[in-house]
């Protein structure tokens, strides 16, 4: 299908392919791409109408078929119509916290193409009529937060910005990145989520109607403005649409960011970073996502549609694969753990639930189960989902219960007695999955 | 017996039965934040009897304010049932008794009007029962032309031992010491203090003339309970 | 009409007296926290659901669906 595309963006479209869009030129420059450099390679912000409005941008967003990038994957389109139907004088939130410590797409983004990223939450702004930008980084990343300012100012200093944008630093615990919990910070609250109604997207910051998606989604949203859903939906695969920007990590040899089609299959791109040969389980999304035997997974597609019959989800885009040295359920008896002390210790079922289950967990690593531990664990799991404000406890849930389907054979010679040597003295090179070194057992972090 | 004694009687009783069921309110109401149940006293029993002996209470409030209002005997003003110093029967005693009734008036309509206001609002104005309280005990001690009896004394101490005892509980299960510390120094200075004005002030003869009585009514009280 | 208890998770302190209230629709897990049944409320029992969101010490538990719902 030959996409539409106005004469004078045929160029670029032929220099772009289905996985390579947001990282056209990272890899080839190795450094962060200055405004003029950005506009060389993506050519300038297309224009907006003579009433700053850019009705037709929300049309193409729907059209693309664009879905969130931040992790809960809603589809952007509807979003940002429903947030221009609303009364009031809309808001754009770009959300580039990132607190999910298995991903770095945002960061390296953020980094390399910042103004793909502005573009995009610019040209948002303009399709629902918002008066206010915010964009939200990780407080502490001083280098990416430097970058960022910089970048901000060039556009300034260029005028071509017809809404200004704030650059925020938020506290980044894992709970502070979710839509509820920015809003409720940039409203001068604490960085813990809200109970809806009302959405975002009724009344966020200032009680105003706010559109907040993950900064990869506005840098999509900046693609389309310029070449249309037609080009978008020429990379896709299994009902996803575009590419999409995912972290590899763990039993590869390179690890990394890396740009692939929106539902390409999970086993070639485990391949793109070089999978070892022994590892045998992938952990796909996130820490909230799902663990699966790589056999199991290879053949499907990295897209909601396919995965969902397994519980899973493409999440942040996350894939990492467990070292073969490793054992899994001491590295998901440790992340339980983590994700425990992350709750934003709002609501019963998560503040009591998830420290109960990581208890439950560290006894199946241990060997040492005690008493009707399963029966416990599973009514446990079965109780705790979609009890909470916010999706924190159904990740952990989400993790624990594929843990147990996909280690089932390691939990079961933990329980007669035979544990791995992970699990007897600790993997010789440390715990396999990364968290964030500032966060202790019991320390949050602050909140504000 | 006439109008004027049966009023006066209604005033005393409905007085001193509100301040039990007062009583009784506070305590269960303090039992409900401490979480208070067994499998025999179920929370919703604690929460509905602090409801309803509340809302039983305040009735019998309103009835005390109008038999003391519409008493021809002692010339008290509708506005001295609201507005401190509005009368100059036993004036500072009687104030107490207007602030009460505003306070309780307030945590009446807070509550009634829960769904629409603000949690924290509603919690910082419920909060203000630990002054209605205390302010009506001595309301009614200073007011009261029984005090002197003893079973009203005796009822009155049992009130005061009663919401002493469930505050220095409920204390008790305070995780910051500062608060645990001086709270129970509060209580304690309270009670102290209320027991000193007990003995120094009503039990002592002459209290009447003291606390403000019209010279006029002076031998009332003698004459009712020659009566009766 | 068809009504549905939901509660506010946050403003939830597991107070558990809605629980003693309607026992029918609401449990507790071993926290002390409410478990909803995953069903309307029948007409036979939406005067008790009124009376159980009334008592809730921090409102935290409300009756969807019907005129009232904001």
């Amino acid at each position: 299908m030959t996409p539409t595309i106005a004469p004078s963006w045929q160029d670029l479209a032929a220099r772009l392919g289905p996985a390579y869009r947001l990282t056209a030129g990272w890899r080839d420059s190795n450094r962060a791409a200055t405004l003029r450099i950005h506009v060389n390679r993506y050519g300038p912000m297309p224009a907006v109408g003579s009433d700053g409005r850019a009705h037709w941008l929300t049309d193409a967003v729907e059209r693309a078929g664009l879905t969130g990038r931040g992790g809960a994957g809603f589809p952007t389109g509807r979003k940002m119509r429903s947030v221009a139907e609303q009364r009031g004088e809309p808001v754009v939130v770009a959300n580039g916290l990132e607190s999910e410590p298995a991903s770095n797409k945002d960061k390296a983004l953020l980094t390399w193409a910042p103004h793909l990223v502005l573009d995009g939450a610019m040209l948002a702004a303009a399709a629902v009529g918002a008066t206010a930008i915010h964009l939200c980084l990780p407080r502490g990343r001083s280098h990416l937060i430097a970058g960022i300012r910089h970048a901000v100012g060039e556009r300034t200093q260029a005028g071509i910005d017809p809404v200004a944008i704030e650059v925020h630093e938020l506290p980044h615990g894992y709970v502070a990145s979710s839509e509820t919990a920015v809003i409720n910070w940039l409203n001068g609250g604490e960085a813990k989520p809200t109970a809806t109604p009302p959405r975002p997207y009724q009344k966020g910051v200032g009680r105003r109607p706010t559109l907040i998606s993950n900064v990869e989604t506005f840098a999509h949203v900046a693609l389309i403005a310029r070449l249309g859903p037609d080009w978008f939906r020429q990379a896709g695969n299994a009902g996803a649409a575009g590419s999409m920007l995912t972290t590899i990590g763990g039993a590869v040899q390179a690890p990394g960011v890396y740009e692939i089609e929106a539902g390409a299959q999970i086993g070639a791109a485990l391949a793109l970073g070089g999978l070892h040969r022994q590892a045998t389980t992938v952990l796909v999304g996130g820490y909230f996502g799902s663990w699966h035997e790589i056999g199991q997974v290879a053949g499907l597609p990295l897209a909601a549609g396919p995965l969902r019959q397994l519980g899973a989800g493409p999440g942040a885009g996350v894939l990492f694969a467990l070292p073969p040295d490793a054992c899994g359920v001491v590295e998901t008896a440790r992340l339980l753990g983590w994700l425990a002390g992350q709750s934003a210790n709002q609501c019963g079922p998560c503040m009591f639930g998830l420290p109960a289950i990581a208890d439950d967990f560290a006894q199946l690593a241990s060997g040492r189960p005690s008493g009707a531990l399963y029966e416990r664990l599973h009514r446990r799991l079965a109780q705790i989902s979609r009890r909470g404000a916010c999706a924190h406890p159904d990740g952990a849930i989400r993790l624990a219960k594929s843990a147990l389907s996909a280690f089932a054979a390691d939990i079961r010679s933990h329980a007669h007695g035979r544990l791995c040597p992970a699990a007897r003295h600790g993997r010789a090179a440390g715990p396999a999955l990364p968290l964030p070194p500032d966060s202790g057992d019991d320390e949050q972090g602050p909140w504000r | 017996m006439t109008t004027a004694h049966v009023l006066w009687y209604l005033t005393r009783a409905t007085g001193l039965v509100a301040l039990i069921l007062l009583t009784a309110t506070i305590v269960l109401g303090i039992l409900g934040t401490a979480r208070a149940a067994s499998p025999r006293w179920p929370r919703l029993l604690t929460a509905g009897l602090h409801r309803n002996l509340a809302l039983t209470a305040t009735a019998l409030v309103a009835v005390h304010v109008v038999t003391t209002v519409t008493d021809p005997f002692v010339s008290i003003s509708v506005a001295a049932a609201f507005v401190p110093f509005a009368s100059s029967y036993r004036p500072i005693w009687l104030s107490l008794g207007a602030l009460a009734f505003d306070l309780m008036l307030a945590v009446l309509i807070t509550s009634l009007l829960r769904d629409r206001l603000n949690h924290r609002v509603w919690q910082a104005i419920h909060l203000l029962v630990y002054a209605c309280w205390p302010v009506a005990l001595w309301h009614g001690l200073g007011t009261g032309t029984d005090t002197k009896l003893s079973w009203v004394l005796a009822l009155n101490v049992s009130c005061l031992i009663a919401v002493a005892a469930a505050v220095w509980w409920r204390l008790a299960l305070t995780d910051n010491p500062a608060v645990r510390l001086a709270g129970r120094v509060t209580l304690a200075v309270a009670a102290a203090a209320t027991a000193i004005f007990v003995l120094a002030g009503p039990l002592q003869p002459g209290w009447s003339l003291r606390a403000g009585t019209p010279p006029a009514l002076l031998g009332i009280g003698l004459l009712s309970l020659a009566l009766a | 009409m068809t009504r549905r208890l939901a509660v506010n998770p946050i403003a939830c302190d597991g107070h558990g007296i809605c629980a003693d209230m309607l026992p029918e629709l609401i449990g507790l897990d071993e926290w002390g926290y409410p478990i909803l049944a995953d069903q309307p409320v029948p007409d036979g029992l939406t005067a008790l659901a009124r009376r159980a969101v009334r008592i809730c010490p921090t409102l935290a538990l409300r009756l969807e669906g019907g005129a009232r719902e904001r």
